[in-house]
């Protein structure tokens, strides 16, 4: 699998009355009580730590996994942890209708594949994405499609920054290449 | 084409071409890291580079997020800042300071039209003094630490326009939460706003501060207030030692959309939890008892805000039994606020002094909320969990102090 086509099982973060959760910030994803912890091996267990009803999260995900959350998710605050900690966890990626805007600079500069797709709302809302199905992603493409059900939908293609800095693992990495061809 | 005032700003920091969507290569003025945060940036920065940050008269530390520091951890996270800005001659706003952002205007680095990143996703309040500021995460801001740039998708700008005359009582803040009920976190999602309009033409620096902290709750990327008179200009003069001439956009800059709110006859307005977009009227909620109030924070920290505060509080004490903290965004902010007195009276109303920096709205120096406690706050967030277990209502520091003095929700008009 290429680093621009992304295959995994998804969660699908609901409410409990089924719906996807909008504007999920930072202190839910990672509560700031757990700031100090710089280690990136620590941050797993703390991932959906403050989100009602996904508490558990850490303990169900695994390696490989793709997380797809409602509009404005990782609005809040700048820090990294709130996406370290997925990729402590492991994840293979986050879809969302939209991201606040450090969180999606934050998973890019990261390495961590992040994708904005307006289609969401509506497929989970008439039940065609559930948690535990999976799905692969066209990153460059800007496509989706959910396995065994004969559904695709769109999803914003990478930006070219975007996938330079996933190719090469992270914004440091990055900058490494930049470097040899005289840039920044 | 014509150009917004945040492309100016990016215009003159980049040799890309500007237009909104594209992504450019921009220089950074000024670059700086936290308490938290700062820590990683070190690790990252030890780690992929080593040795100088080349352009140390622009790299700073501002540690205002636990301050001093109350866990040992925090402690460590700071002196591991310290160690390395020390080894390479950096400049540290140490734990006395107070709130990074104000720090850096206090201290004139952060002028009009400069760009300005650090660790603290508030740092657009710098839009306040027409600089482009922007928090970003510590990958980000270690590599600037190391490049002085980063990449930058151009957002597309959006104008607000303001119309009528807000009633007597309402505030800046009260009109900052009126556009989060208006806007939410939709309309300016991801773009950068210009505000414009009666209503905010006499903002001071202080109510521009309150608005533009507030652009990262409606998940804006900046706001601008171009309007103004002489009187801003000789304010921000006074306050950050530079001449104030911010960029202003062209008369044929595009715009993504142009939104026109009417603010006539606002009265005090109140965000309920969970979210700093579930605005209501203060009299709507008007009596419902409070165990604690907050009167600080970068959208609400400035030397007004608490003058403000003490109009209402003076001979008057806080209702038995509750809590009022009162937390200067700076040590400048502090010191004027000594000055003049203001501290006396807050302080024998009731008022719990605490010392500048976050504390109040991240869990810092100043306490958290516990299971069930009400609290009424002048911070930005009241998303849940944040300051604790507690609920937080968000609102200006005169209904913070009047509901202080009742114990209950109030506006500043209960309290004549």
């Amino acid at each position: 699998m290429s680093k621009t086509e992304i295959e995994g099982r998804v969660w699908v973060l609901l409410d409990g009355r089924g719906a996807l959760i909008e504007d999920i910030d930072t202190d839910q994803i990672f509560h700031n009580a757990h700031l100090h912890l710089t280690d990136i091996k620590q941050m797993g267990p703390y991932a959906l730590g403050n989100l009602e009803g996904w508490k558990d999260f850490p303990a169900k995900a695994k390696p490989g996994d793709i997380l797809v959350a409602g509009r404005n998710f990782g609005a809040g605050s700048s820090r990294q942890q709130a996406v370290d900690c997925f990729m402590a966890l492991g994840l293979a990626a986050i879809l969302a209708p939209s991201f606040g805007a450090i969180y999606f600079r934050n998973a890019a500069n990261s390495g961590l594949p992040v994708f904005r797709s307006r289609a969401l709302e509506g497929i989970v809302r008439e039940g065609k994405l559930v948690s535990g199905d999976k799905i692969k992603v066209d990153a460059l493409g800007g496509r989706a499609e959910i396995a065994g059900r004969a559904v695709t939908f769109e999803v914003v293609p990478m930006s070219r920054v975007q996938a330079d800095i996933l190719a090469a693992g992270n914004l440091f990495l990055f900058g490494r290449t930049l470097q040899k061809s005289g840039r920044p | 084409m014509g150009q917004t005032i945040l492309e100016k700003i990016i215009q003159a920091h980049t040799a890309d071409k500007v237009r909104p969507g594209a992504i450019v290569w921009l220089d950074l003025d000024i670059r700086s890291a936290r308490d938290f945060g700062g820590p990683n940036v070190v690790k990252h920065y030890e780690r992929e580079y080593g040795g100088l940050p080349p352009d140390r008269q622009r790299t700073f530390f501002t540690f205002d997020l636990c301050a001093p520091a109350c866990l040992l951890k925090y402690a460590d996270n700071q002196q591991l800042c310290r160690n390395f800005a020390r080894k390479h001659g950096l400049t540290v706003f140490d734990v006395d300071r107070g709130v990074g952002s104000h720090v850096l205007i206090e201290e004139g680095l952060a002028g009009a039209d400069s760009t300005v990143v650090g660790t603290d996703s508030h740092m657009n309040i710098l839009g306040a003094v027409g600089s482009f500021g922007q928090g970003m995460g510590d990958v980000d801001i270690a590599f600037a630490f190391r490049t002085g740039r980063t990449w930058f998708e151009v957002p597309p700008s959006v104008k607000v326009v303001i119309k009528g005359r807000p009633g007597p009582w309402a505030t800046a803040k009260d009109l900052t939460l009126f556009v989060l009920r208006e806007l939410g976190t939709s309309a300016l999602a991801n773009k950068a706003v210009e505000f414009s309009g009666p209503a905010v033409r006499d903002l001071t620096l202080a109510g521009r501060i309150t608005l533009c902290s507030m652009v990262t709750e409606m998940a804006g990327i900046i706001g601008f207030v171009p309007e103004h008179g002489p009187a801003l200009q000789e304010e921000v003069r006074a306050l950050t030692g530079r001449p104030y001439r911010p960029f202003q956009a062209d008369l044929d800059a595009v715009y993504a959309s142009v939104i026109e709110l009417d603010a006539s006859g606002l009265g005090p307005q109140i965000a309920e939890p969970p979210s700093p977009t579930q605005v209501k009227e203060v009299a709507a909620l008007k009596g419902l008892a409070i165990d604690s109030a907050f009167i600080g924070s970068c959208t609400n920290g400035r030397t007004e805000d608490f003058v403000a505060a003490a109009r209402i509080l003076k001979g008057r004490r806080v209702k038995p039994g509750l809590m009022l903290k009162v937390v200067p965004a700076t040590r400048r902010v502090y010191e004027e606020l000594l000055g003049r007195g203001i501290l006396r009276v807050l302080f024998e109303a009731g008022a719990i002094i605490i010392n500048p920096g976050c504390g109040g709205c991240a869990e810092g120096h100043a306490g958290l909320t516990g299971k069930g406690e009400v609290q009424v706050s002048t911070g930005n967030r009241n998303f849940p969990g944040k300051q604790g277990q507690g609920s937080t209502y968000l609102a200006s520091p005169e209904v913070v102090a009047a509901s202080s003095a009742l114990g209950a929700i109030a506006g500043p008009e209960d309290v004549p």
